[in-house]
């Protein structure tokens, strides 16, 4: 997907003025934090859980390289193959090469972010080969010809409504007159659609949740179901996903996955959790002859050993931007690639650069609630502050900021000349203030467009602190 | 078990306070005196929140440095604000990781410092606020107080012990109100929409009187309410607690 990252203030300033986004942000905002807080004091150990899946992620972060070798080994001995993808053209040629190996025309997938950040869909079409997304959301998306816009519920941005219209409008060899005012319309005429896709796919891609080095084992969960069938029904498996997402152990797995569910939808579990370790064997009912794991890179290992490694923790639920105001307020197209929110902020400068990227850290109060909320306790706002004084490190911040930041600087550094000049300017400002605030200031049309600028009081309390002790 | 001794604490009156409302100043300093403290204003400029947030580590360091020196001979550093004393509590120590001598010094510093109605309640065991203010008021939990040092029912316990005011809660009382420092005017149109849903659910309380423990969040929400025409007082929680009931509201012009 190509990055839209450094348009980011046109593209929440867009956002703030849709209407349809500005009711389904509205409706998003109370629905998945209640769940949230509620599946959370059902569960008096979550404190616990979170601190113990931050042990098993860092443990796993400081080993990574012996946990995927092992996980490789693991994968080779139940017969399936792992590819090694260093970066994003890496993983995609890969994927086509395993494709046009086989001659596939079709393609079945499930929802896989680490898809859209490689771009995947564009480049299998200019293959000529035809990927259909069967997670419902990505459904929609896909014949919209649009990007998600939340890592969990990708089309979260629209309404059933417009959803209707889409399909009609694609749809159109089912009889235009069939309602389709009601969710369940909708999910059966998408079931109808894709199972088509699922008996006639020749490859399977989906993401994964999570890797287990102990047995080689990918896990993916959904609520659709359409992640089993997905990767059970075509003859060729292919999970494609980040080199991050790897755990030692079962026991270990099954601790993200009770903290996953509650954290992303408030669900104690997900309809559907499934395990699958290699290729069918011999005396297996159903599975694929093929299985195959591509491990990407794209900028993960850098982080390695750096400050920033703690993102790496993220296990992809969504907390952080279900409670995020920035996100309520714009929204995930507006962030402009695949990891929107507070993840996505903290995430997308390595992964496609802090030029590209640099807006996403700095729009962030550093209200701290996405840190509260995510399951393995990564310090959110900490990494976006990292990533800012990159920014400042690489001289990419605006002029603007870096000449205001050392003119202020300057005298800030010497506290006497400080109290002089702040204590003259404050008695100008306070005599030309007797209205008691300003309604446009010079230089401040980010904050009087919209805000009247409190006028100060008149006199600095340092000067009048001293007077009073001297007086 | 408040201190035997009357503890020498350092006010840190942070920049908006000094330059834009001195009488949050000198609330703090009556409470921290009724508290039993001995206070003192080192000299200061700025803890350096404006240069840290921007990425510029070189100026926050030396003005860090600056501050440390200051507040060195005090035994409690407070401030009448959650987000500077959080800049020293947490972020002073960050600062600077890679030098050990700087560090034992922040992080000696961070541990002795406190948000003021933290401080006054569950350091020195205060109880009962001044009074001499009077009416309903609704709380705003600015995000550093709340998260990063820890403050959420002292302020309102201190407002429950002055037996003129009404506390009346407002829903998402802990929701940003979209200041976040140099934030607002970066992203404007992002900030304004914040704190214009803040100001509904300020409205509907129907309190004449909103309070918060951190000045920029105040000014952020009190241009908004003036300028939406809301007729509601915006006050720092502290001049209420010292009973001060003669200042003008933020924004408001004296008399
Ligand atoms: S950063 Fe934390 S809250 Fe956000 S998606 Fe990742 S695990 Fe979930």
């Amino acid at each position: 997907m190509q990055p839209h990252s450094a348009d980011f203030p046109a593209r929440a300033a867009d956002a703030l003025t849709d209407p349809e986004l500005r009711r389904a942000l509205t409706k998003f905002k109370t629905g998945f934090p209640v769940n949230r807080a509620r599946a959370v004091a059902n569960l008096p150990e979550f404190e616990a859980l979170r601190d113990a899946a931050k042990a098993v992620k860092d443990h796993t972060l400081s080993h990574l390289d012996h946990y995927l070798e092992a996980f490789e080994a693991r994968v080779r001995d139940s017969g399936g193959h792992v590819h090694w993808a260093r970066d994003a053209a890496e993983a995609r040629s890969i994927i086509l090469r395993l494709a046009t190996e086989r001659d596939a025309r079709l393609i079945a997938k499930g929802k896989s972010m680490v898809s859209e950040e490689i771009g995947l869909n564009a480049a299998l079409e200019a293959a000529g080969i035809k990927a259909v997304e069967t997670d419902l959301g990505e459904y929609i998306l896909q014949i919209r010809g649009e990007v998600p816009s939340h890592i969990v519920a990708p089309a979260l941005h629209l309404s059933k409504e417009q959803v209707a219209a889409d399909f009609r409008r694609t749809h159109t060899h089912l009889p235009p007159d069939r309602p389709l005012d009601q969710p369940t319309d909708l999910l059966a005429e998408a079931r109808g659609e894709l199972r088509d896709v699922f008996l006639n796919a020749d490859i399977g891609i989906t993401g994964a949740n999570f890797l287990v080095a102990e047995t080689g084992s990918t896990i993916i969960v959904t609520n659709e179901g359409n992640g089993d069938l997905t990767q059970t029904l075509p003859r060729c498996h292919i999970v494609l996903t980040g080199i991050e997402k790897v755990v030692p152990t079962l026991a270990d797995a099954t601790l993200m996955l009770r903290l996953l569910a509650r954290s992303a939808t408030g669900q104690e579990i997900t309809a559907y959790t499934t395990f699958s370790t290699g290729p069918r064997r011999a005396d297996d009912a159903d599975g694929p002859r093929e299985f195959h794991v591509v491990l990407l890179d794209n900028g993960r290992s850098a982080l390695l050993g750096t400050e920033m490694q703690e993102v790496l923790r993220c296990i992809r639920c969504g907390a952080c931007m279900n409670h995020c105001p920035v996100y309520h307020a714009v929204g995930g197209h507006a962030y402009g690639w695949v990891y929107p929110g507070p993840i996505g902020a903290a995430l997308d400068p390595a992964l496609i650069g802090v030029k590209e990227a640099r807006h996403l850290p700095n729009a962030s109060t550093f209200c701290g609630k996405c840190e509260s909320v995510c399951p393995v306790k990564i310090p959110l706002p900490k990494i976006m502050h990292r990533w800012r004084e990159v920014e400042f490190e690489k001289r990419l911040s605006p002029p603007s900021v870096r000449q205001g930041l050392w003119a202020w600087g300057l005298f800030a550094k010497r506290p006497r000349l400080y109290r002089l000049i702040t204590s003259i300017a404050m008695r100008v400002m306070g005599l030309m203030g007797k209205e008691g605030s300003f309604k446009s200031l010079p230089l401040a049309g980010g904050w009087t467009d919209t805000r009247d600028f409190p006028a100060p009081q008149g006199r600095t309390f340092q000067s009048m602190y001293k007077d009073r002790r001297h007086g | 078990m408040p201190p035997a001794n009357p503890p020498k604490v350092g006010l840190l009156v942070t920049c908006l306070v000094d330059l834009f409302r001195p009488s949050v100043g000198f609330a703090a300093v009556t409470l921290l005196e009724r508290a039993g403290c001995q206070v003192t204003v080192p000299s200061q400029s700025c803890c350096g929140q404006p240069a840290w947030n921007n990425g510029d580590r070189a100026t926050t360091e030396a003005l860090a440095r600056t501050m440390i020196q200051a507040f060195e001979g005090c035994d409690y550093v407070v401030a009448p604000s959650g987000s500077c004393s959080g800049m020293l509590h947490k972020h002073y120590p960050e600062l600077f990781r890679d030098d050990p001598a700087w560090a034992a010094r922040a992080t000696a510093l961070a541990d002795r410092t406190w948000e003021l109605t933290r401080f006054l309640t569950d350091i020195m065991g205060l109880d009962t606020a001044i009074p001499g203010f009077a009416g309903t008021v609704t709380y705003h939990d600015s995000c550093s107080g709340l998260r990063e040092m820890g403050v959420k029912d002292q302020p309102r316990r201190l407002l429950a012990s002055l037996p003129g005011v009404e506390l009346t809660e407002m829903p998402g009382a802990d929701v940003c109100c979209g200041f976040g420092g140099t934030f607002c005017v970066k992203y404007p149109d992002i900030s304004t929409h914040m704190v214009t849903e803040k100001v509904e659910a300020i409205v509907a309380t129907g309190a004449d009187t909103l309070l918060a423990g951190d000045l920029g969040c105040l000014m952020n929400m009190a241009g908004r309410l003036s300028r939406l025409g809301h007729d509601i007082d915006v006050r720092h929680v502290a001049e209420v607690l010292a009973g001060d009931p003669d200042t003008a509201p933020i924004g408001r012009a004296e008399g």
